[in-house]
């Protein structure tokens, strides 16, 4: 494991992976939702807006995923001090707010026709705004940190661990307290959707899922780069001085 | 020599850290569990029932919609049906819009304050449950059967 963390040996591999990773992710991506658009059935009670669950799943499990890594890698900066666990948690924060505010919308949309209401103050919506703002808060911090000068930023790094105790109150939330957003239809082992659902549904996180993968890649190949130069340039004016 | 191992800087950050988020969740479950009557979003009709809010207090009652209590008034819009949540009933009047998936036997909210044992709804929220059927299944009668063997 200590291998890959290596930046190095990480652009070997992430170079070539990249246009792999992201081009499967668009093309499975793109099938799932014209699947779901088009060949997957109405639903007996919700009709057409159903078909908005294949953008709105696979975009809240990216956006609570992204601060597991987020999470996960801050765990891995303060205790073994990776260079590589910072850049993979700065170029995770971009996207999983993305995906959470995708989450948001969508939802929104749907909760209108569905619901009856735009947006209701119930544990999990709530709980979902709040990683959303997490996710900004991240992200001022990350910069704050590169502006002082400390790449290292262990301010950031805390703070996406203490984060991570809304991941489990996000999905926890529609069992402790009554609330509008429905129950989780896929539990461990089994599920409440139709398997003309579940499959475009799976197909689509999936494909979002790579997507995710390479937009990370791309962005964790960019910071390298970006540092890089950097030190190229710091070292040239040390040189000329 | 095992001592001077285990204080190798790295491993001790390992355990402080392992110390700081093990707190930290327990902190966290402490406060949800703290609050898990502030954030429930609703009252379930044995709530209303054993404690009635007071007549001028908006609360969200929360419940199924009884199979066969919903009447339908001679003005067109005014709506009556009983929430239960299995172990008590409320009965609710609302006059306005309803949401589309408002029908019997399915979840609803109604936003609105309790007068004389009647809940008297401002707004209905329909509540779906979690569970994914296609039209064409729910048309043969066995789509409920179906999802529940597979659960």
């Amino acid at each position: 494991m200590h291998g890959f963390a290596n930046p190095a040996r990480f652009l070997r591999l992430a170079r070539p992976a990249t246009p792999w990773v992201l081009g499967l992710g668009l093309l499975i991506a793109g099938a799932a939702l014209g699947w779901g658009l088009w060949f997957a059935p109405a639903d007996s009670l919700q009709g057409d807006t159903v078909r908005i669950v294949y953008l709105h799943v696979p975009t809240a499990w990216l956006g609570m995923m992204g601060w597991g890594a987020i999470a996960t890698a801050s765990f891995a900066e303060i205790v073994w001090r990776h260079p590589l666990a910072t850049i993979a948690a700065r170029a995770v924060a971009v996207p999983g707010a993305v995906f959470t505010a995708v989450c948001l919308a969508t939802g929104s949309l749907w909760g209108r026709p569905a619901w009856g209401a735009w947006w209701v103050w119930d544990g999990r919506l709530t709980s979902m705004l709040v990683l959303l703002f997490l996710y900004f808060g991240y992200m001022a911090l990350a910069a704050a940190s590169e502006e002082q000068g400390q790449g290292q930023g262990r301010v950031a790094a805390i703070f996406g661990l203490v984060g991570a105790v809304n991941i489990p109150v996000i999905h926890y939330s529609v069992i402790w307290w009554n609330s509008l957003h429905q129950p989780p239809s896929i539990t461990m082992g089994s599920s409440a959707m139709a398997a003309e659902f579940l499959v475009p549904l799976l197909a689509s996180t999936l494909g979002f899922t790579l997507i995710f993968a390479g937009v990370v890649l791309m962005r964790m190949r960019t910071i390298l780069a970006s540092a890089q130069a950097e030190a190229r340039l710091r070292r040239k004016a040390e040189g000329a001085a | 020599m095992i001592k001077s191992d285990m204080l190798k800087p790295k491993h001790q950050r390992l355990v402080l850290l392992g110390v700081a988020v093990v707190a930290l969740l327990g902190a966290a479950l402490l406060a949800v569990w703290a609050l898990r009557h502030q954030a429930s979003y609703f009252y379930v009709p044995s709530d209303i029932v054993s404690h009635p809010p007071e007549s001028d207090r908006a609360v969200r009652l929360g419940g199924m919609v009884v199979k066969g209590s919903m009447h339908n008034a001679p003005d067109g819009v005014t709506v009556r049906f009983l929430v239960s949540d299995g172990k008590a009933q409320v009965p609710v009047r609302f006059a306005g819009i309803r949401p589309a998936l408002f029908v019997e036997g399915s979840g609803v909210v109604a936003e609105g304050h309790l007068v004389a044992g009647t809940f008297v709804a401002d707004n209905l929220l329909a509540k779906h449950d979690e569970k994914y059927v296609p039209r064409e299944m729910k048309d043969m009668g066995a789509a409920r059967k179906a999802v529940a063997q597979t659960q």
